[in-house]
């Protein structure tokens, strides 16, 4: 058995603000499974929706501050290892499209060093990865071996938006047909869902000044997931999750007959099924309330 | 001023003047015959109302400070800013919530940070200003209070912010919230304060306010102190 896994973590605002309740989820399902997230020391923000045009460098400035934060714990000793770990999906696409950037193109790694003068320089040493890609075979035994709740009854959508997969190179899994959540789905014992809309577009940033193009997309979404058995949803993205989750309130206005269906974090059935306290599950912060399902399927 | 008084040369808007070596950018301007009616207040650093940029000679870096805390250096380039039009939303306090939500409605541009940490670079309280306002995004308030509580609003970081951030108003809001919602209450405080509203303090500072000033003198130096 491999040893437990200490690891740099990354939260993201969201995180600290509307999705609490994946944060707890995740950090308290993971002790169960040897995985320690060790927040790293003054982390800024992740430099989310980053501009991609050639000339506007000062976009990346924030990603490359935290990947110094994480060479600074290597340096010290107070992490082993050159991984940073993110929950949400945002933040690491766009703190591993930065780190790439300046690992690929060094002129721009050294206009960004120059500019942060105060800070030692980023050597590009760090690994921006996704909580998913720690999920190997060793990993999904210790989810199963922990599972004292089983998922069997719960037929589970999972869905993966854009940001854990595209672009190709950026991606964790093959975009056309990811697998990582399923395995998860899997080894929680649950019923993963065959569905089209698993990497489908849930609106992004729309969902600020152009909801009604959300509300569309999320109903699309939600009505594909049902129509393919699914009792729920599971994402880690929390604007996935704010749009497939929250929006249901206008679907429900514009169409009376919709059926409501709860959204998770994928952390947060990893803590019901494990049998987690119900504080650490964080339910009370889904805008579905899941808890008539889960108390239906015998798992609250 | 004695004959070996040495001076040095600053420009004041490009014009040279000489002025007392050790003289502070405030008290370099009025030395070489300008009235300041803004752009100085306390001249004890406490203040902020007397934010400067200076270049040095031989640097490129236009730099920030307190025209009252900051002594000139020879061929010095020195500006004084006499106000800080910043944005300063009215808001209610009774009516918002200690949460990042909060500066989403009033300061938004707080959002657009872009981690550039030129704020901190030109606060000359030394203030970690970048790390105040991305503690506003993770919706830390008492962080972010306790970060920004030296600020002196003087300006120089909402001046220099690429993000158009209003950092020095933010964090004001970030203290308001702090102090009313977040801060350990003090129940003594709540006790002394009723007993002021009812009165209890009324004769007897009638009394101090009508007393022959020898006899309150003596009152005062022969009060009872306690330590506790």
């Amino acid at each position: 058995m491999k040893e437990n896994i200490k690891i740099p973590y990354f939260p993201g605002c969201t995180l600290k603000t509307k999705a609490k309740n994946f944060e707890v989820s995740a950090i308290e399902a993971s002790k169960m499974i040897g995985i320690e997230l060790t927040e790293i020391p003054k982390w800024n923000c992740c430099g989310v929706v980053s501009s991609l045009s050639t000339d506007d460098l000062m976009k990346h400035i924030a990603p490359v501050r935290n990947l110094i934060r994480v060479q600074e714990m290597n340096d010290s000793g107070q992490a082993n290892g050159n991984r940073l770990l993110t929950l949400c999906s945002m933040c690491f696409n766009s703190m591993k499209r930065t780190n790439q950037r300046v690992k690929n193109k060094p002129e721009d790694m050294k206009s960004i060093n120059d500019f942060m003068y105060l800070e030692k320089d980023y050597l590009g040493g760090v690994e921006v990865i996704h909580y998913f890609e720690l999920l190997d075979e060793e990993i999904l035994g210790r989810i199963k071996e922990k599972s004292v709740k089983s998922l069997k009854d719960l037929k589970i959508a999972p869905y993966y938006g854009c940001m854990l997969l595209r672009p190709k190179d950026i991606g964790i899994d093959n975009p056309e047909e990811p697998s990582v959540m399923e395995n998860l789905i899997s080894s929680l014992g649950g019923k993963p869902v065959k569905w089209d809309a698993k990497s489908r577009c849930c609106g992004s940033y729309h969902t600020v000044n152009n909801k009604d193009i959300v509300i569309n997309l999320a109903k699309g979404i939600i009505e594909n997931a049902r129509k393919s058995g699914a009792d729920t949803i599971i994402t880690s993205c929390p604007l996935c999750a704010f749009n497939l989750d929250n929006r249901q309130k206008e679907i429900i206005k514009k169409d009376h007959g919709f059926r409501t269906m709860p959204v998770f974090y994928f952390s947060q059935l990893m803590a019901v099924a494990f049998g987690l306290k119900e504080e650490f599950i964080g339910l009370d912060g889904n805008y579905i309330d899941p808890k008539p399902l889960l108390k239906e399927k015998k798992l609250i | 001023m004695s004959d070996t008084q040495k001076m040095v040369k600053v420009y004041v808007m490009g014009e040279a003047y000489m002025v007392p070596e050790g003289s502070t950018i405030v008290g370099a301007f009025e030395y070489a015959g300008f009235q300041l009616k803004r752009g100085v207040g306390c001249r004890e650093g406490f203040c902020g109302a007397c934010a400067t940029v200076y270049r040095e000679k031989g640097d490129y870096k236009l730099k920030g400070g307190l025209g009252c805390q900051t002594v000139v250096t020879d061929e010095m380039y020195i500006a004084q800013i006499p106000f800080v039009p910043a944005d300063k939303p009215i808001y209610d306090m009774d009516e918002i919530t200690p949460d990042a939500g909060t500066f989403m409605n009033l300061y938004p541009s707080v959002f657009r940070c872009v981690s550039c940490n030129t704020c901190t670079k030109a606060c000359p309280q030394d203030i970690q200003v970048m790390d105040y306002i991305q503690a506003i995004i993770k919706g830390d308030i008492a962080e972010a209070a306790n970060l920004s509580f030296d600020c002196i609003r003087c300006g120089l970081c909402a001046l220099r912010c690429p993000a158009e951030i209003v950092q020095f108003n933010a964090a004001i809001l970030a203290q308001r919230l702090y102090g009313k919602y977040i801060a350990p209450k003090s129940p003594e405080l709540e006790v002394r304060a009723n007993e002021i509203i009812e009165g209890k303090y009324v004769k007897e500072l009638e009394e101090l306010a009508t007393m022959e000033k020898q006899k309150l003198v003596d009152k005062y130096y022969n009060r009872e102190i306690k330590i506790s």
